[in-house]
């Protein structure tokens, strides 16, 4: 039997691996933005079983927002990523460190 | 009938236009305008003041009190320009614009070589002015700044040769004296305010009507409770001991000689030195209340009287030999003041006003003759060359010395006798003190007569030839050594010689009618009230039977033989045997070294206070400003931001993983707090 404890340890692991990816990853900003689709996916995970748990669709509607969400978020991550190769020739991570005063 | 509200304006405002006219347009109306147009001012107030006198005293005119103007209100509270003019108030402007008129008219001849002419005598117009404002005023606020007026006129006239660094150093001195008993003053006049509720005198003298006044208390440390007439006394007469150089706020009157002479006489002996005088004896209703407060004052006086007298046997500067006799003479007022004989303290100060005048413009006469020499050592033998400003410098120093008859003798003998006859507490150091006083009066006064105007002649006159530059007399001191003159000195003009003898004739004559009417028949009215039970003048005058009785009575009574002894010693000393005095200085080191440093107050005072002040700026500036506000509030701040932003740097890394971590790392912190303060409610 597959219980609620066994989805949102699943949600958990997920989120888990996605901020370590983002955190441990020093190459790709490529790597970066799948985790943080990682992330989302995680958290629709959770959406989904709690609504089927609590018998209310709700939770489930809002998957389909963040889905939607996601997939803009993706286009403008890749747009970014695209502008930032042309200007600076790089993807690496380590090299993207103007982030500060 | 009233004395009229215009005729006093008239007598006030009359030397303050002379003062703005030759002050603010000296160039345009030159030397002889200025000169002009201050005299004429002052003389009009002069005969005024006069006739004021006359209509007070005999013409049956009431006491005028009256406000002309309001300066400013603060809710119930009115500050208020006005005149209260009663016998005591006329007393004292005849004797200010007369010795003001006199010093004018002397000033012309005195001040003829100087560059600052017209400066000068809006000075001494405008102290005329702010003289007459302090005497007149009818309320405490008017009293102040009258007095802080006259302070500032003295300042400017002290350092009037601003060149000179001792005349700046001086007036500085002079300044910051005044500024510690003037605080003690405005304490006691916040202390009037507060506890009595007006800064009217009448509507004051009223409130301390009635025994509760006396006894009225106030703790200011608890369990200590003090008398509030006491406390509001003391304050009052600290401010006088600042303004008539009473020990030990005397230091800045013999150094106040640095100024021309004809201020000397008119401001630091004649009239302003005397405003605490008179300010005492106009507060006679409060100063009645306190006993310890009226001893207080007798005590301070009495020591001033003897000790700075002893000071001036020992002086060489002609000038300064006359200071240290002002000094000592206000010591006499203020112990009269002291055993609540006001009317003999005021008395006192009328007739010294007149001698001490005459004896420092006799000095400046004998200045001007010497090419501005001032060290008496150098002086000897001018009797001869200057016979005027000698007859009435020995008239002015009998005058002084208490001779039987002149007009110093009835002040004093008077003082002498009620000091005698007081009971209060100090009043037996007192009576020594003032007794002892006599003799070192008669002392330096001769031997000032006869160093200066007996004996062998000290100076050289130098070959006139000599000197291309002989006629700028003014310069002319500094170029020779001392001792050494370019010209022989001569009597001066009749602008000196005149009020010389204008001044004697009163420093004779004024005792012999005013005596009886002033101190012992009431003359002073309400303006001095006295409580029975203090009233040594009324008990004096039981023994009074007109001047005449009271010269010959003076010739049996000690004060005479005292003074004879010192005028016996003095001649003794500085005429028959001129090189005695040597003997006597090598003889009496240890003394001589004493009195020669002024028993070292000075040099008390600038290691003290002046040291102590410096080396307390010295702190606050490097310990406070530069160390603590500087250092830790303005440079300090900047360090700490510099070092924490220093840490804080290191976590802005740039990383956008590192940004991301502390955003979850802080959400994790967030929901972790919002369930561990929830969870007790889950």
């Amino acid at each position: 039997m597959i219980t609620l404890a066994h989805f949102l340890t699943l949600g958990a692991a997920l989120f888990c691996i996605a901020v370590a990816g983002i955190f441990i990853n020093r190459k790709n900003v490529i790597t970066l933005l799948m985790a943080i689709e990682l992330m989302l996916l995680a958290v629709n995970t959770n959406f989904v079983a709690f609504s089927r748990w609590l018998g209310d669709p709700g939770g489930q509607v809002f998957v389909f927002f963040i889905l939607t969400v996601a997939a803009a978020e993706a286009a403008i991550g890749l747009a970014i990523l695209v502008v930032l190769f042309r200007n600076r020739a790089t993807i690496n991570v380590t090299e993207i460190d103007s982030m500060k005063g | 009938m009233m004395l009229s509200k215009t005729l006093l304006l008239v007598i006030v405002l009359a030397p303050l236009f002379g003062a703005v006219v030759a002050g603010l347009f000296g160039r345009q109306v030159g030397r002889a305008g200025a000169a002009a147009v201050t005299i004429a001012g002052v003389a009009l107030s002069c005969a005024l003041s006069f006739y004021v006198l006359y209509q007070l005293a005999w013409g049956g005119a009431g006491t005028f009190n009256q406000n002309l103007y309001t300066w400013f209100e603060v809710g119930a509270f009115s500050a208020n320009v006005g005149f209260m003019v009663d016998r005591l108030t006329a007393m004292m402007m005849v004797v200010v614009t007369f010795v003001s008129l006199m010093v004018h008219v002397y000033t012309i001849g005195y001040m003829r070589d100087d560059d600052g002419f017209q400066r000068f005598f809006s000075y001494i117009a405008l102290f005329t002015f702010s003289m007459l404002m302090l005497v007149m005023s009818n309320n405490f606020l008017q009293l102040f700044f009258g007095w802080e007026a006259v302070g500032l006129v003295s300042y400017l006239l002290i350092g009037f040769w601003f060149k000179r660094p001792s005349a700046i150093f001086a007036n500085l001195k002079a300044f910051l004296v005044n500024r510690v008993g003037d605080f003690g003053f405005l304490l006691g006049i916040a202390g009037v305010v507060f506890w009595y509720g007006s800064l009217d005198y009448a509507q004051v003298f009223q409130n301390t009507l009635g025994d509760a006044a006396g006894a009225r208390t106030v703790e200011i440390f608890a369990g200590h409770p003090w008398s509030i007439a006491t406390i509001v006394c003391i304050c009052l007469f600290i401010g006088a001991m600042g303004k008539s150089a009473q020990v030990p706020l005397h230091v800045w009157l013999p150094d106040s000689m640095e100024g021309p002479t004809p201020i000397s006489a008119l401001i630091h002996a004649a009239t302003m030195v005397t405003a605490g005088i008179f300010m005492v004896a106009r507060m006679s209703p409060l100063f009645e209340l306190s006993e310890t407060a009226l001893s207080f004052v007798l005590v301070i006086g009495a020591t001033t009287a003897l000790f700075t007298g002893l000071i001036g046997i020992v002086q060489n500067d002609i000038k300064r030999v006359v200071a240290y006799s002002t000094l000592s003479q206000l010591g006499y007022m203020t112990v009269a003041l002291g055993v609540s004989a006001y009317a003999g303290g005021v008395y006192h100060l009328m007739t010294h006003a007149f001698f001490k005048a005459l004896l420092f413009l006799g000095a400046g006469s004998v200045i001007v003759a010497m090419h501005h020499e001032q060290d008496m050592r150098y002086m000897g033998g001018l009797r001869r060359r200057m016979p005027v400003t000698w007859i009435t410098m020995w008239l002015g120093s009998l005058a002084l010395a208490g001779a039987p008859g002149f007009a110093g003798f009835f002040s004093k003998d008077a003082i002498i006798e009620a000091v005698g006859l007081s009971d209060r507490l100090g009043s037996g150091y007192a009576y020594v003190c003032v007794l002892a006083g006599v003799f070192v009066t008669a002392l330096y006064s001769f031997r000032l007569l006869y160093m200066t105007f007996h004996g062998k002649e000290r100076f050289v006159v130098d070959a006139p030839h000599a000197h291309a530059h002989g006629h700028d007399h003014h310069d002319d001191h500094g170029h020779h050594a001392p001792g050494h003159l370019a010209h022989a000195p001569h009597e001066s003009p009749w602008v000196i010689t005149l009020p010389l003898v204008l001044l004697a004739i009163p420093s004779v004559l004024v005792g012999w009618p005013t005596i009886g009417p002033m101190l012992f028949e009431g003359w002073f009215g309400g303006a001095i009230r006295v409580r029975e039970a203090n009233d040594v003048l009324a008990e004096l005058g039981h023994e009074f039977h007109g001047s005449l009785a009271m010269v010959v009575h003076g010739f049996t009574q000690a004060p005479f033989w005292l003074a004879l002894g010192g005028f016996a010693v003095a001649t003794w000393i500085w005429l028959l045997n001129p090189g005695i005095a040597d003997k006597a200085k090598s003889a009496m080191r240890p003394i001589y070294t004493v009195l020669a440093n002024k028993y070292w107050i000075d040099e008390l005072y600038q290691a003290v206070f002046a040291r102590g002040g410096v080396a307390l700026g010295r702190g606050l500036w490097k310990g406070g400003d530069a160390g603590l506000i500087d250092g830790v509030a303005v440079n300090g701040s900047a360090a700490l931001v510099a070092r924490v932003s220093a840490t804080v740097r290191w976590l802005q890394s740039g990383y956008l993983y590192h940004y991301a971590f502390a955003m979850i790392l802080g959400l994790v912190a967030l929901l972790g707090g919002v369930w561990w303060y929830t969870r007790a409610a889950l």
